[in-house]
């Protein structure tokens, strides 16, 4: 048989050096047997303390509440078709309302986010080497501070004695001494500031790769500069744009502080329902069934990344 | 090669503020003399000052640090071994284990939240023990960052060069040997860069701490959350701006580390 070259040669060297240890080969009972002493713990851990709990969530979505609160095992629908909006006197749009608007808010997130990180993104990657990391840093630092303090310092700066109320009373857009939260825009602005970082740093890597001589060819074929972004250069950072979209959709969605403290309640998303079913509410199957519409929005979103990404790097961590 | 424009520039720099102006702003009301309010009434240490006779805040501070070295000594432990295990070994289903492992990552804080507070309640149920408190919440927190560790050291050691093990398997070291001269120096400073992220995730915590705690364990966060709900602020900023400059340096610090080791191609 012939010697494989090329691509094929090159796969097959590596999976020969991975089966090889230390220049022994191994037998691969050997190998599952060392992997299994060396990822077992955490892999065990994380079963026991994530998995098992989120499977007896799936399977409280499916039981009853008592009178008193209390959990009665006994199997029912009841719980999505109140979520879906079926109501005791006919149809209920509260919970159905919630679903939409916490998708509406992780894709209005997304695509604000997207419109600003563009052009941060070319920002970054047209700067010196140097300077790049350090502007990655100063990308990444907000993001690693504690996401409660920066919503609550948003109400600061949303409040009535504000800078920015100030200057919206002196231009004559709001009437003296209105705070500007809780409310729609409140919750954007924090959503955005929150979540930008997860946006910019994918975008980062993938203008990073871009091949710039398709976007001279486009350009000197005759390409407006419209057409040669969308038609030369969106396609390339296309993996980036996604990726970053599901990272900064997939929290937004999920969001529980920043509608709790900028939003009020009449703009609860998902994650402020099911605070209110397992807290005050008492309700914990009801309470679960969300969580469970929350965790499938998660893996869609999660299958749509890996798709993207071809699972080369998962998550891109700052 | 990009051209740089002032328009990008500009965009840039409005990025910036935007993103910085909530962290500042906290930093700046700090010191801020007006007891409720956003109003400047004039510059005071007094709210840090303060801090040290604040009974509750003290406690929680104590709380908050106990938690997060903890679990961090632990998930630091689990996540590296794994992370070892993971790139060095071939083992069935190693693509799915490879998914579950992310499933703290990606995970709504707080569906996370509520799964543990219904576990932990079954546990009580059926095991007696697991009250809420530091135990729970030190056993939360271990798991969402065992899969950031394994995340960081992975990548460290995916940007070494096998063949460094392999010299050395060929000029006679043992794979013990191998393992403490070569591969275990090249780890570190994933271990190391891995470690601080999950201590500042540790201390940023908010929403599942909320939901695993007692009595008695309030941290920092839950002690913020509840003060902002409340109304009652002005110590709070102290507070705030304290934990903001922690996180902010640890970040640094973990940028400082990876330029210094990183790996020259």
């Amino acid at each position: 048989m012939a010697e494989p070259t090329g691509q094929t040669a090159f796969k097959r060297r590596r999976r020969i050096r991975r089966t090889v240890h230390f220049g022994e080969p191994l037998p691969p009972g050997a190998h599952t047997f060392r992997a299994a002493w060396l990822c077992g713990p955490a892999l065990v851990w994380v079963t026991m303390f994530m998995l098992v709990p989120l499977l007896f969530v799936v399977a409280l979505s499916f039981a009853q509440r008592g009178d008193a609160g209390e959990i009665v095992w006994r199997f029912t629908w009841e719980n999505y078709e109140r979520l879906f909006g079926h109501g005791s006197l006919g149809f209920d749009p509260v919970q159905p309302l919630i679903l939409a608007r916490s998708l509406g808010v992780g894709f209005a997130t997304a695509g604000l986010c997207l419109l600003i990180g563009l052009p941060v993104a070319f920002f970054i990657a047209s700067l010196p080497r140097r300077w790049k990391s350090v502007a990655l840093t100063l990308v990444v630092i907000p993001f690693w501070t504690n996401l409660l303090i920066r919503t609550y310092a948003w109400q600061l700066l949303l409040s009535p004695e504000g800078w920015l109320a100030d200057i919206l009373t002196t231009a004559g857009m709001i009437p003296a001494g209105t705070a500007l939260y809780p409310g729609w825009p409140a919750v954007m602005v924090a959503m955005v500031c929150d979540y930008l970082p997860f946006m910019i740093l994918p975008l980062y890597a993938s203008v990073e790769k871009l091949d710039w001589l398709l976007a001279e060819a486009a350009a000197d074929l005759g390409a407006s500069p419209g057409r040669m972004f969308w038609h030369a250069v969106v396609p390339q950072i296309r993996p980036g744009m996604i990726a970053g979209g599901v990272l900064v959709f997939l929290p937004a969605t999920g969001q529980f502080v920043i509608p709790d403290l900028l939003g009020g309640a009449k703009l609860a998303l998902l994650g402020n329902a099911v605070q209110q079913q397992f807290g005050s509410s008492r309700d914990w199957p009801f309470g679960s069934a969300i969580a469970v519409v929350a965790l499938l929005v998660m893996v869609a979103g999660l299958w749509l990344h890996t798709r993207v990404t071809n699972g080369r790097r998962e998550v891109s961590l700052p | 090669m990009i051209r740089r424009s002032p328009a990008t520039a500009l965009i840039a720099l409005l990025v910036l503020v935007f993103l910085y102006a909530p962290l500042v702003v906290v930093i700046i009301y700090s010191f801020n003399t007006a007891r409720y309010g956003a109003e400047w009434h004039g510059f005071t240490v007094d709210w840090y000052l303060r801090l040290i006779h604040n009974d509750p805040a003290i406690a929680a501070t104590i709380n908050t640090i106990e938690l997060a070295c903890t679990s961090t000594f632990f998930s630091v432990l689990l996540g590296s071994i794994l992370a070892y295990g993971m790139s060095r070994y071939e083992f069935p289903f190693k693509r799915l284990f490879h998914h579950v492992l992310h499933v703290p990552v990606f995970i709504p804080d707080i569906v996370m939240a509520v799964a543990l507070l219904l576990f932990f309640a079954v546990l009580r149920k059926w095991l007696a023990g697991f009250e809420l408190g530091m135990t729970t919440m030190t056993l939360a927190h271990i798991t969402f960052q065992i899969p950031f560790i394994a995340i960081v050291v992975r990548a460290r050691m995916a940007d070494c060069d096998p063949q460094l093990e392999e010299a050395a398997a060929d000029l006679g070291a043992g794979p013990w040997l191998t393992f403490r001269h070569i591969t275990f120096p090249l780890m570190v400073p994933g271990i190391v860069a891995g470690g601080l992220l999950a201590f500042t995730l540790s201390l940023d915590d908010f929403v599942v701490s909320f939901f695993t705690s007692g009595p008695g364990s309030t941290t920092l966060p839950i002690l913020i959350y509840s003060s902002v709900k409340r109304g009652l602020t002005p110590d709070i900023n102290a507070i705030a701006s304290l934990i903001v400059i922690v996180s902010a340096l640890t970040v640094v610090t973990v940028a400082w580390l990876r330029g210094r080791t990183e790996v020259k191609t």
